[in-house]
């Protein structure tokens, strides 16, 4: 098949609605926000168009269908170079699936509509892309735009009150604080990926990732280069660490997650559910494209500090959002603990390519990237559910909303239950292949995780049992009403799909996993 | 050989020029006299018509007048240039109560001229000591003219003083040179100076010594303390002329005498001594020129750097250093001719030199203004002005003789010349005062004068070739 | 474009550089009381530069000669003094450069009420200057061209400045660069006659072959001249007071596009014409440019004033395109060449926007703005972008500039150069982002309650064009790149391939 134009439209469709969006007349915010939805409807209907045509489609010797290559910035040998398999397939699915409900969650913002609706389709793209691109180059070129929309998002639209103090005590409000730590501390992480690329371009004389994975792995380590500067082996150790923090900060992996908490809790909601949706797995995505590809003798190699930061993040998160007062908080440090069993099963693959145990691991990896990217999406858009009648995120606020709102609380235990891993719902599938690909690898380390799957479980019952039960707190209770058709309407999918890949993963799981045999076959 | 009468033809004009104003100004009654100034104008117009129609030298050099006079290319640009500096200095007399309707000030400007345009052509050094003299004594009258003004007395007097000591400097000077060459003509004593038989330290002694009187004539360090109390102190004409044509005449004895008398393959030294004078005259004369309140002191310390750039290009004793020479000498004439036709100009009105009073000039006069920025910036070697491509000349010539030293001094005071320019002219854009909305009126004759050197300026800071060409011609003419 | 063909029968290079001149005298014809007439004056030279400039642009044929649209005319044949200009793949993006930026700073000059026809005419005057540098292929007439550009900036900083600083920092300005050109004029009088080819021509200078020792000799005296007026550490104090104390246009026009004719001419007449003297000093001199780089960008981030974040950011731009030359690199220079050209559009754009808030707010401190993004929300917009390009962000022109040029760093001899430049990546991101917060987000003060209003559409406009330039370099390389790749093309032949 000669090149198809999909993944361009879908990639920059949402870009072109962003403009639409903006030229909008000002006054008509109910306009804005309708365009807005439908249009990011658009790219998941092609997406599902190519999910569906997905097995079918021919793919290109390396392994990627539906490619397009244009050329782009020919002077330093990078083009626009597109393409898809089952992991990037996953995720495009995750993103073009997420943004409408993201958009739909939003319907309540009443600040700068138009703004705020083209920023999030652009974000869109951004996320998009990252996913798509096989050049080096125009990956980054994705990765750092996602940026900007999000810190706008946060900056402009997130959580009213709050004040932090920053160095030199200057007082500024929690939302800009918060974003500026999410962008300045991504943005460190990206200036080693930036240069570790720079590298790979001037080394490789190109930036296509199929080319560079094939030329970088057949140069020996003793290999001197950048003009007897360095040795091969001593460059790869330190481009694979820039990698490897580029994308661990954006995971994120303890100790690199302090962003997290508070970008996630001051982010207006549809920006936490796109946050921990989608832009977290951003970081994980990394690691399996260019990471374990790229590095595979230093993936082994570190792949034991990898899984003890993992379990470390397992750990730590739960304890953590099991202290959090802050419903939102406790959600965000949920996150953290969940994207632990995400890098323990990259760890784990890392560490013994090429086996059964890994391919598991790595399925569990992938799988549980698509597992929380709808239930943490479904939490952060509860939480906000609660946080747009109160006002408030204080757990110690709540209390005996479950009479008050049956269909709430209903809903609010299953995704809680989801995201617990309960088996029969989707998280258990993903969580259970993580840990029993990682058991025969560092079963040490997942001992331990294990231990913190158990403070998973009380930090979830803690949250259900201090909204839902106990004594009503009737100040607030007074202001709670049930959940409207909207907003039903956005956690309607996420639940059909945890139900879904809680009793029949194997429709996902099969793409996924034809697609790490072809990667680390 | 028969006296060749068309070679002194302009000396010759001028004199019966001076004759005419004589009579003239015996026969004007005292209300019409302001005519003065442009018949003298008009007769110095004249005398440059008729050299150039009839006093063209021939291609090679030749001494006439039995070895007095030499007849050559650079004789002939020389006189051009100081006949039109007397011709534009006449026209800025004009409006000027104590010298416009004293026709004997006229005469003694002629007689000046006359005097160097001998200078100019000078062979011999008895020729050379009587031209230098014809020139300077008319110039210390003049200095003092004002003779209710205490400065300007002072100034002539001063100017007397200084000339005289350095003239009987140099006149034992050449007597020393006289001594070593048995002959006093410059061209023959270079073959006793190149003779090896004298002591270099002599020989140097004497060349310190005649130059002297000539750095006397174009105020270079150390002959230079008479200029700012003189500039300062003479009627702005005058001060005009000194720094114009008469320092040309000094400048076209120094070219001829070092190149005839002592040049590099005789004595390197004398080359070293004039890129000395160089370097400090453009160095004190800059630095001096940074603190100054009056604007004809300013100029004075300017016209004494200008002189150290001008030298640079003697010392590169080169056919593009002369070249260099005459074409800054030009580009200067005109320029600071515009410079002073407008202190000229804005005294007649404020009656006032100091440079605060030239606050908001550019809301008085916008013209005039642009006429003062147009004059002091190509004095500070900015383009499309002539003294950018002039400096341009006198650097490649150091550069070329392999001065790089002296070329880089010269474009380390290029800049400092440039901030004190810059001085004047924001006083002129930037300052207010409060006479902001009294225009400054411009006499016609004045218009002229100020736009025919204007023009030029920016012409030879744009179409180099012409006059390129005549300084090539002149300076051939000295080879 | 072939349908530009035409061009070539026309002197329209002559016709760019003199038509400002020309058209800046005939605008000081006209009565100095009928502003309106003057500005509208002004703004149709403006625009007939800027299409002129875009002509140029498109019709210079990237696969075609090195040097397109020449002229060459005697000047002084006696000394082999010509006007001799042509463009080549660097310096065309660089005359487009200076058309929009003219332009635009015209459009936003509006609000010039003292004496606007003496401003409309040095401005133009100015860009003649910085035209003939661009153009011109003639040693004399670059230096001739180049004087001309710098000293108008004395004029309209010292005159239509920011009164606190503008006789100070237009004498330092001044100064500073005369010393810098003067100093590279000796170095190049020493080519002239060194070559004994009897010519300025630089043409023909390229194939002297000086000596090395000649060009060790000289290389330095020339490069480091003309870079002081690109802002090179340590000679770069010069343009941070000179920026701020400029009026909004001429701010516009000196760190958009006077900053480049050092960096320009440093590459035209000092690597070009002495290319072993390049490679033996450009190694030591890369270190001067990252102090700049580095060092500028912390400046930047302590500045309290908004018009001196702007200006140390320029230092630190601007010691990115220098350091580009410096890598010895392809990679390096042609990032630098778009750096050039994205750097200058940027930086235009903030001035204009610090100048926009300025004449309504009358104040530039950050601590005393805020809340900007409720009156000029397009402004917002578009000092945004201007941002995202200072950071480097890709999908906009400074990544596409700046990532060769770590690219190019990597490939010289210093790699570690990458690394540590690389950090002023992220100062740079943080003092874009203050910036933003301060100026734009937060409380609007309420003293500004009532005399604080939208731009007019005049200056939209201009700040939509800028914007569109940054994003379009940005989106599509291949706009730019390809042409100025064919010149780098060029001066690596000269440099003998490294």
């Amino acid at each position: 098949m000669n090149q198809t134009i999909w993944l361009t439209l879908i990639l920059f469709f949402p870009t072109l609605a962003a403009a639409v969006v903006a030229l909008l007349p000002r006054e008509n915010n109910q306009l804005a926000r309708r365009v807005a939805f439908v249009a990011s409807l658009i790219p998941l209907a092609l997406t599902l168009f190519l999910w569906f045509g997905f097995e079918a489609a021919p793919a290109n010797a390396e392994g990627y269908k539906f490619v397009e290559r244009y050329e782009w910035y020919a002077a330093i040998n990078s083009s626009y170079h597109v393409g898809l398999d089952g992991l990037s397939m996953t995720m495009v699915l995750l993103t073009t699936l997420l943004t409408p409900l993201a958009i739909l969650a939003s319907f309540s913002i009443e600040k700068n509509v138009r703004a705020f609706m083209a920023l999030f389709l652009f974000l869109e793209t951004g996320m998009l892309g990252v996913f798509m691109s096989l050049d080096l180059l125009v990956f980054f070129v994705f990765w750092e735009i996602g940026l900007v929309p999000m810190y706008f998002l946060i900056n402009q639209w997130g959580s009213e009150g709050g004040e932090r103090e920053l160095w030199g005590g200057l007082k500024v409000s929690a939302r800009t604080y918060a974003s500026f730590k999410f962008m300045i501390v991504t943005m460190a992480g990206s200036l080693g990926l930036l240069l570790a690329i720079q590298l790979l371009g001037v080394v490789n004389g190109t930036f296509d990732l199929p080319s560079i994975v094939t030329q970088w792995n057949a140069l020996a380590d003793s290999d001197t280069i950048l003009g007897g500067w360095a040795s091969v082996g001593t460059v790869k150790v330190w481009a694979f660490w820039a990698f490897v923090l580029a994308f661990a900060i954006k995971v994120p992996v303890w100790p690199f997650h302090t962003w997290l908490p508070d970008a996630h809790t001051e982010a207006p909601t549809a920006g936490s559910m796109i946050l921990a949706g989608v832009l977290l797995k951003l970081g994980a995505y990394g690691f399996l494209r260019f990471v374990l590809p790229l590095y595979p003798e230093q993936s082994a190699q570190y792949a034991g500090v990898l899984a003890g930061l993992a379990t470390m993040a397992i750990v730590m998160g739960a304890l953590a959002a099991y202290g959090q007062q802050d419903f939102k908080r406790l959600v965000a440090y949920s996150s953290v603990n969940h994207m632990g069993f995400v890098v323990l099963g990259i760890a784990a693959a890392a560490r013994a390519a090429g086996t059964l145990d890994a391919n598991i691991a790595m399925n569990g990896a992938v799988l549980q990237m698509f597992n929380h990217g709808l239930s943490a999406a479904g939490m952060f858009f509860l939480v906000g559910v609660i946080y747009e009648r109160l006002h408030t995120r204080d757990l110690n606020a709540f209390g005996g909303f479950f009479p008050r709102v049956p269909v709430y609380g209903g809903i609010l235990i299953f995704t809680s239950m989801a995201s617990l891993g309960l088996p029969g719902l989707n998280g258990f599938v993903s969580e259970f292949l993580v840990v029993r690909g990682a058991w025969a690898v560092f079963p040490g380390w997942t001992a331990i995780s294990m231990l913190g799957l158990l403070f998973t479980g009380a930090y979830i019952l803690k949250g259900i049992a201090k909204t839902l039960h106990g004594p009503v707190n009737e100040e607030s209770a007074h202001h709670l009403s049930e959940m409207n058709a909207r907003e039903l309407w956005v956690m309607a999918p996420l639940m059909v799909l945890m139900l879904w890949l809680g009793v029949l993963p194997g429709w996902l799981l099969n793409v996924i996993n034809n697609a790490m045999q072809a990667l680390f076959g | 050989m028969a006296p060749n009468y068309l070679a002194i033809l302009p000396e010759i004009s001028l004199a019966v020029l001076a004759f005419i104003l004589l009579v003239i100004d015996l026969r004007l009654p005292q209300g019409r006299k302001t005519v003065l100034a442009g018949i003298t104008a008009a007769g110095l117009a004249a005398v440059m018509v008729l050299t150039v129609l009839f006093a063209r030298p021939g291609a090679a050099p030749e001494s006439v007048w039995g070895g007095m006079l030499r007849h050559d290319t650079a004789a002939f640009v020389f006189r051009l240039i100081f006949l039109f500096g007397a011709a534009v200095t006449a026209l800025f007399t004009i409006g000027w109560k104590q010298i416009e309707k004293r026709g004997e000030f006229y005469v003694l400007m002629v007689l000046s001229t006359l005097g160097m345009t001998l200078m100019g052509a000078a062979g011999d050094l008895i020729m050379l000591f009587l031209a230098i003299e014809t020139a300077s004594i008319p110039l210390y009258v003049m200095a003092g003219f004002m003779t209710g003004d205490d400065k300007s007395t002072e100034s002539g007097f001063k100017y007397l003083l200084f000339g005289a000591l350095t003239s009987s400097v140099m006149v034992y000077g050449f007597s020393l040179l006289y001594g070593f060459g048995g002959t006093t003509d410059i061209y023959k004593l270079a073959a006793a100076v190149g003779s090896g038989e004298l002591p270099v330290l002599g020989l140097l002694g004497a060349l310190v010594l005649t130059l002297a009187g000539f750095g006397f004539k174009i105020a270079a360090v150390p002959f230079h303390f008479w200029a700012p109390d003189v500039y300062e102190g003479a009627p702005t004409p005058v001060t005009a002329f000194l720094s114009t044509a008469s320092k040309a005449a000094g400048f076209a004895v120094v070219a001829r005498f070092m190149l005839a008398t002592f040049p590099a393959e005789v004595l390197p030294q004398g080359l070293s001594v004039i890129a000395l004078i160089s370097v400090l005259s453009m160095t004190l004369g800059n630095a001096a020129a940074l603190s100054q309140k009056n604007i004809k002191r300013m100029l004075a310390y300017s016209s004494i750097a200008h002189a150290g750039y001008v030298l640079m290009g003697v010392a590169a004793a080169s056919l593009l250093g002369v070249t260099s020479v005459v074409y800054y000498l030009a580009v200067y004439l005109v320029t600071n001719l515009a410079a002073f036709g407008v202190v000229i100009i804005f005294f007649n009105t404020a009656g006032s030199d100091e440079i605060k009073d030239y606050a908001g000039l550019s809301r008085r006069s916008p013209a005039l203004a642009l006429a003062l920025m147009l004059a002091f910036l190509s004095l500070a070697g900015v383009p499309p002005l002539g003294g950018f491509f002039a400096k341009i000349l006198v650097f490649a010539a150091a550069v070329e003789a392999g001065l790089i030293w002296l070329a880089i001094a010269g474009v380390l005071n290029a800049i400092l010349g440039l901030y004190y320019y810059l001085m004047v002219l924001k006083v002129i854009y930037l300052d207010r005062s409060e006479k902001d909305d009294q225009p400054v009126p411009v006499a016609r004759p004045h218009a002229i004068a100020l736009v025919v050197c204007l023009l030029l300026v920016v012409f030879l800071g744009t179409i180099f070739g012409p006059m390129y060409d005549w300084s090539v011609l002149a300076a051939s003419g000295l080879f | 474009m072939a349908f530009l063909q035409f061009l070539n029968d026309w002197p329209v290079l002559s016709l760019i550089t003199f038509l400002p001149a020309v058209g800046g005298m005939a605008l000081l014809l006209i009565p100095g009381d009928r502003k309106d007439t003057i500005y509208k004056v002004a703004l149709g030279l403006g625009a007939a530069v800027f299409l002129l400039s875009l002509l140029v642009y498109l019709g210079f044929e990237v696969e075609g000669a090195r040097y397109q649209f020449i002229e060459k005319y005697n000047w002084l044949p006696q000394l082999g003094i010509s006007y001799h200009v042509a463009v080549d793949g660097i310096s065309a993006p660089l005359v487009l450069l200076t058309g929009i930026v003219m332009f635009t700073g015209v459009i936003i000059s509006q609000r010039i009420d003292e004496r606007p026809r003496e401003f409309f005419a040095f401005l133009f005057l100015l860009a003649t200057g910085v035209f003939g540098v661009f153009v011109a292929l003639d040693m004399f007439a670059l230096f001739f061209f180049y004087e001309i550009a710098v000293f108008p900036m004395y004029l309209l900083i010292a005159i239509w400045g920011w009164k606190q600083t503008r006789e100070y920092a237009a004498m330092k300005l001044t100064m500073y660069l005369f010393i810098g050109s003067v100093v590279s004029l000796v170095g190049a009088l020493a080519m002239y006659f060194s070559s004994g080819l009897k010519t300025f021509d630089m043409l023909a200078l390229e194939g002297a072959n000086f000596p090395p020792e000649f060009q060790i000799l000289w290389f330095p005296f020339i490069f480091i001249g003309f870079a002081v007026l690109g802002g090179i550490f340590p000679f770069h104090n010069w343009s941070p007071d000179g920026h701020v104390a400029a009026p909004t246009a001429v701010s516009m026009f000196h760190a958009g596009v006077l900053m480049k004719l050092g960096a320009f001419a440093a590459l035209r007449v000092g690597i070009m014409l002495l290319p072993e003297g390049a490679k033996f000093h450009l190694p030591w001199i890369i270190l001067l440019t990252l102090v700049n780089v580095v060092y500028g960008a912390y400046i930047a981030m302590v500045q309290t004033d908004f018009k001196y974040v702007i200006g140390f950011s320029s230092v630190s731009h601007m010691g990115l395109v220098v350091m580009g030359f410096a890598s010895l690199t392809p990679e390096g220079y042609i990032g630098a060449g778009v750096q050039m050209v994205s750097h200058g559009i940027m930086t235009a754009l903030f001035f204009a926007v610090v100048g926009m808030i300025y004449d309504q707010t009358h104040t530039r401190e950050l601590s005393k703005l805020g809340g900007m993004v409720q009156k000029m929300p397009f402004v917002t917009f578009a000092f945004i972008i201007g941002g995202l390009v200072s950071m480097g962000m890709p999908g906009l022109s400074g990544f596409v500039a700046e990532f060769p040029i770590f690219m190019g760093v990597w490939l010289s001899d210093k790699p570690w150069i990458a690394i540590v430049g690389a950090i002023s990546i992220v100062i740079t991101a943080a003092y874009i982002i203050r910036l933003i917060r301060r100026v734009f987000f937060g409380e609007f003060p309420a003293e500004f309650e009532g005399h604080v209003h939208d731009v007019k559409p005049s200056e939209k406009f201009a700040l939509g064009l800028l914007t569109l330039v940054l994003i379009l370099i940005g989106v599509l390389p291949g706009v730019i790149v390809p042409m100025v790749e064919a010149g780098v093309d060029h001066v690596f032949a000269l440099l003998g391939g490294m």
